[in-house]
């Protein structure tokens, strides 16, 4: 009637169907990690952390969730008002963009571009808007401060990010994820190209602004940072856009790195979601355990250390790609 | 950069340390004895109150929450007619208890006393006074004061000797 045979409905139908699905699993992770974070945190901290509600205080996302939606949405009379908006909004979109081309396991993902890589290094940088146009439309001293940092950090570090993922890309001889994958079946990238996993996990770190790299939303210099005029739910979309971040550079290094969904005995799934849980804890772990470098120290720590490091891994890689050829 | 990894292990291995955590409504904390909570109005070893209404206390309290009226009995002796502390007031120092010549005030270990109407956060003297001796066992104040009270004249205390008549030059 409109032109599609019922196989392309079928196919449209699924493709939807799944990707409603990842879209669901992946907010629901991030939100879960209200309570993981602050539950290992304090493990390691030598407390229990929130305990109380439902069974282990997981329940504790749900009451999380009330408060936040009943709080006072705030826009501060000063600020302005479209931006101010729109600005949480975008590092939802863009971290949940990324996902797109995240493959789960063979069959679960929901697109496999020829330019994965690419697409995802372009969405997280697009997830800057976010944080500069957030500290620019406050209109506060704070708030500005924190969104220039993290434009700087954010693009800086975008330049490792991209650098160490070459090798990965020379290694596979293609910007697809999927395979990406699929040419590590043999040996996981994680050996070969280990300077690159460091320098992609420490780019990682620092694009999505966690622990130790959080310099934009520093409490004891700027309050909060950008989101300091932030309350209510727009708060709360920062806050799930950093799990939500979390959660793909975790799964970007499980599939960049460690062979995605490959492993022995257990289900694709199975070994995804255990690879990409360790990354997640590590974060944490982070957290828990490291200080947070002056200004000057992280930038210089990554122009005169991880760059060098960068280019001289992809060029032996290349050498050897070459060389191998 | 050896340092961070070093942090990042040791914090790694407090994962097997023991929590500081006290659960507190299941497992109550260990309190000394001189810990500084709901105060009481003791009583001395033959059952009487120790109380004698002298409003040190209530001068020495930095928040004015207890306020003390005295009352006579027929022998003379002092004793508070009412006796009330405001403990939504009390900041729980302690000063009471130093400055009370009688050891009759006293803090106690416990601390639950939360209400949900504020005036009942006001103590009168039947819900202060306990029947025990406290922190003090055997102290009786007018056993071992020179005062002359109820029975009980001067020279006749414990560790005391007869008042010197100093009227006369005789041994």
């Amino acid at each position: 009637m409109f032109g599609f045979s019922t196989d392309t409905l079928i196919d449209f139908a699924f493709t939807a169907f799944e990707t409603i699905a990842i879209l669901l699993a992946v907010v629901i992770a991030a939100a879960l990690l209200i309570w993981v974070e602050r539950r290992l945190l304090g493990v390691w901290q030598d407390r229990y952390g929130p305990n109380r509600v439902g069974p282990f205080g997981i329940l504790q996302v749900a009451a999380d969730m009330i408060k936040i939606f009943f709080k006072e949405d705030w826009i501060p009379p000063f600020a302005d008002k479209a931006v101010f908006v729109i600005a949480p909004a975008i590092i939802m979109f863009t971290t949940l963009m990324a996902f797109a081309v995240v493959p789960f396991t063979e069959t679960i993902g929901v697109v496999d571009l020829n330019i994965g890589i690419l697409f995802v290094l372009a969405m997280s940088s697009l997830g800057v808007y976010s944080v500069i146009l957030a500290g620019w439309s406050s209109d506060n001293k704070y708030a500005l401060l924190g969104g220039m940092r993290t434009a700087a950090q954010m693009i800086s570090y975008e330049v490792f990010m991209g650098l160490s993922l070459l090798g990965v890309v020379l290694l596979a001889g293609s910007f697809d994820l999927r395979a990406i994958v699929e040419s590590q079946a043999g040996m996981w990238n994680v050996i070969p190209q280990f300077p690159a996993f460091v320098i992609f996990f420490i780019a990682g770190i620092a694009e999505i602004h966690r622990a130790p790299f959080d310099l934009p939303e520093a409490e004891q210099e700027l309050t909060a940072g950008y989101h300091t005029e932030y309350s209510g739910m727009k708060f709360g979309m920062f806050f799930v856009g950093e799990y939500l971040g979390i959660v793909l550079i975790s799964c970007l290094t499980t599939v960049l790195f460690f062979g995605g969904w490959l492993g022995p005995i257990l289900p694709g799934f199975v070994w995804f979601a255990l690879k990409a849980g360790f990354f997640i804890c590590f974060f944490v772990l982070l957290r828990a355990a490291t200080v947070r470098p002056r200004y000057d120290q992280l930038m210089a720590f990554g122009w005169k250390i991880l760059l060098p490091i960068a280019l001289v891994n992809v060029a032996i890689t290349g050498a050897v790609v070459v060389a191998m050829a | 950069m050896l340092s961070v990894l070093r942090t990042i292990w040791m914090t790694l291995m407090h994962t097997f340390r023991k929590r500081d955590t006290v659960l507190y409504p299941e497992e109550k904390p260990y309190l000394p004895p001189r810990y500084r909570g709901r105060i009481v109005l003791t009583r001395d070893p033959d059952g009487a109150e120790r109380c004698v209404a002298c409003n040190l206390c209530s001068v020495a309290c930095p928040v004015d929450c207890i306020s003390v009226v005295k009352a006579e009995d027929e022998s003379g002796r002092w004793y508070p007619e009412t006796f009330r502390i405001n403990f939504s007031r009390c900041i729980y120092c302690g000063y009471c208890e130093e400055a009370c010549p009688t050891y009759a005030i006293q803090l106690t270990p416990d601390f639950e006393m939360g209400e949900f109407d504020r005036q009942n956060m006001v103590y009168e003297k039947s819900d202060l006074t306990i029947s025990g001796v406290g922190k003090r066992p055997g102290y009786n104040f007018y056993r071992v004061a020179g005062m002359a009270v109820g029975g009980k004249d001067k020279g006749e205390a414990e560790n005391e000797a007869a008042p010197i008549d100093v009227k006369t030059l005789l041994p």
